[in-house]
């Protein structure tokens, strides 16, 4: 018999099983756990939203926006948070002159230079410091500022002080990153082109990296434009606008949400329609609301200006 | 105008390992010379010695002379960011600088280094070195485009334009072609029989064809096994490398028996 070179009855060559019923049940739970984690994450976070919106719109106005509580008593709906605002923005600001430069200098040196026990020292104690209790870093700004100027010391320095110290892991953190993220061969490209090292980090590593940069910036903002507790300890309240970073207690939008959270409903006489007993609630939600309206302005700027510096790609 | 690189018993090491041991060689000036051997051999750490490169990884260093016209690299007085701007270097990847033009990246020696340059020299040096790297007439109407928009080939002749830009007696480059299609590595080794009438040129490369192709002089550099030195096993015309190598290792790389 001649042997057959093909037999017609085999099995093809080619076959795929379906899929079996057991991973059919396991994918169909997996995908029903996915989303109900998606969902209870997203709860609070669309609730607080709703709530900061509706309840925050009650008060917001230009008028509230343009000024301060100086002098404003009882239930009137008058005053603002102009003070407040005005003590954020330049409180936030000078942390970030002071942690920015630190911040990214120290990223800098652990990923261009430091090499052995010193990068490790730095490593190390940074991610200590990004674990520090914001009260602690208050403390430290207001022990330090006790031992130089003495015990009643409050201004807004201090606090910004303390919001640096939390804000400089953050800085190095992030910086470090994305410095890390910039690729070798384009050190080596500007080296090989006879730049010096200093050159290179600044004008190819950091230019490079700029973008990145940005957001990291951004992102130690958002983590200390609302701390409450430092500035409570280092720059006091006030119900006047103070543009004085060095004398003076100033408000912040934080705090100001705490105190008029404290003062709690205002008594009001019956039938005096121009008192809210409501008045403080109220202005702690608007304030609320500016302060997440801030932390998103703040982002989009960001945003813009990563966009603009962003490596160019393709062809358009 | 170009120079010759004699090299004098040079050890390299990674730490305390020794990567490349004991070669000593001269590379004639205006001509191409291939690096060849097998991967790991340790050719691409002797080229980047040739520019002291090698430094730049941390705790690297480098025994012996090398000599460009009789002046020692690593003689103690010597900058390398001096040797550097001397000796340019086409990296095995095309780099382009990502946030720049492909005119800045043309310029980034200059621009990088805060030097100083009116407007018109600026688009006078861009065209010599595009001319010069054969990118001009393709690039010419989107200079200010950013470098990275263009295809492979035409980034790695970016590269070359950029290392020409800074007037280098002495171009290095390490396997410059293998990250290319083969239209774009003719163009290439078109450009390196051009260039090689001002400069001189050291190429490393895995592609035995170009190298018989494009250098006058080769260099056969082996390893004998893992965690031992990559030597210099011998080093002539390259005519003579194909066709008669004095070494029967030479002889089994190139014809395929290894490597």
């Amino acid at each position: 018999m001649a042997v057959s070179t093909a037999t017609p009855t085999a099995a093809p060559a080619f076959q795929l099983e379906g899929v079996g019923t057991r991973r059919r049940v396991v994918n169909g739970v997996m995908t029903v756990l996915v989303v109900l984690a998606f969902v209870l994450a997203m709860t609070p976070l669309i609730s607080v939203t709703w709530s900061v919106i509706a309840e925050g719109f009650k008060q917001l106005s230009p008028y509230f926006l343009t000024h301060s509580m100086r002098g404003v008593v009882g239930g009137a709906e008058t005053g603002g948070i102009y003070h407040a605002m005005l003590g954020t923005v330049l409180i936030t600001l000078a942390a970030t002159v002071i942690s920015v430069p630190i911040g990214l200098f120290a990223a800098v040196y652990l990923v261009e230079y430091g090499k052995g026990p010193l990068a490790r020292w730095v490593t190390f104690f940074v991610d200590v410091m990004t674990g520090i209790p914001s009260i602690v870093a208050g403390l430290f700004a207001y022990a330090l500022f006790a031992v130089l100027l003495g015990p009643s010391a409050k201004f807004g320095l201090i606090g910004a002080v303390a919001l640096s110290v939390l804000m400089t892991p953050v800085v190095v953190r992030s910086s470090e990153e994305m410095l890390r993220l910039v690729p070798n061969e384009l050190r080596e490209a500007a080296l090989a082109l006879g730049v010096p090292k200093w050159l290179t980090v600044v004008k190819v590593v950091l230019r490079t990296a700029v973008a990145g940069l940005t957001t990291g910036v951004m992102i130690a903002i958002a983590r200390v434009i609302g701390e409450t507790a430092p500035l409570l300890l280092t720059v006091g309240f006030t119900d006047s606008i103070n543009r004085n970073l060095f004398e003076g207690r100033m408000m912040t939008l934080p705090v100001f949400i705490y105190s008029s959270w404290h003062k709690g409903y205002v008594p009001c006489n019956a039938g005096d329609l121009a008192c809210n007993t409501n008045i403080n609630f109220e202005r702690a939600w608007a304030a609320a609301l500016t302060l997440i309206v801030i932390v998103m302005l703040l982002n989009l700027v960001a945003r813009l200006i990563a966009r603009f510096f962003a490596p160019k790609t393709g062809t358009h | 105008m170009a120079q010759r690189i004699d090299v004098k018993d040079l050890n390299i090491y990674y730490g305390s390992f020794l990567a490349v041991a004991d070669v000593s060689m001269h590379i004639a000036p205006r001509a191409v010379t291939a690096l060849i051997g097998p991967s790991g051999c340790g050719k691409s750490t002797f080229l980047r010695t040739l520019n002291r490169m090698h430094e730049v990884i941390p705790g690297t260093r480098v025994e012996g002379t090398v000599a460009v016209e009789g002046v020692n690299l690593y003689g103690s007085d010597v900058d390398p960011v001096a040797v550097r701007r001397h000796i340019g270097m086409v990296f095995q990847r095309p780099n382009p600088f990502p946030t720049m033009s492909i005119a800045d990246n043309v310029l980034a020696g200059v621009k990088l280094n805060n030097r100083r340059m009116s407007k018109s020299d600026a688009a006078d040096l861009v065209e010599e070195s595009l001319v010069g790297a054969n990118l001009w007439n393709e690039v010419k109407d989107r200079l200010e485009k950013p470098g990275s928009s263009l295809s492979g080939g035409q980034q790695q002749r970016l590269c070359i334009a950029r290392a020409i830009a800074v007037k280098p007696q002495i171009l290095l480059m390490d396997e410059p072609c293998s990250a290319l299609d083969p239209i774009s590595t003719l163009a290439i080794e078109d450009l390196m029989q051009e260039l090689k009438d001002e400069y001189t040129i050291v190429i490393v490369t895995h592609n035995m064809q170009q190298a018989a192709r494009v250098s006058e002089q080769t260099a056969f550099f082996n390893i004998e096994g893992t965690g031992k030195p990559g030597r210099l096993i011998e080093m002539d015309d390259t005519r003579t490398m194909f066709s008669s190598p004095a070494k029967q290792e030479t002889e089994d790389y190139i014809s395929g028996r290894f490597g």
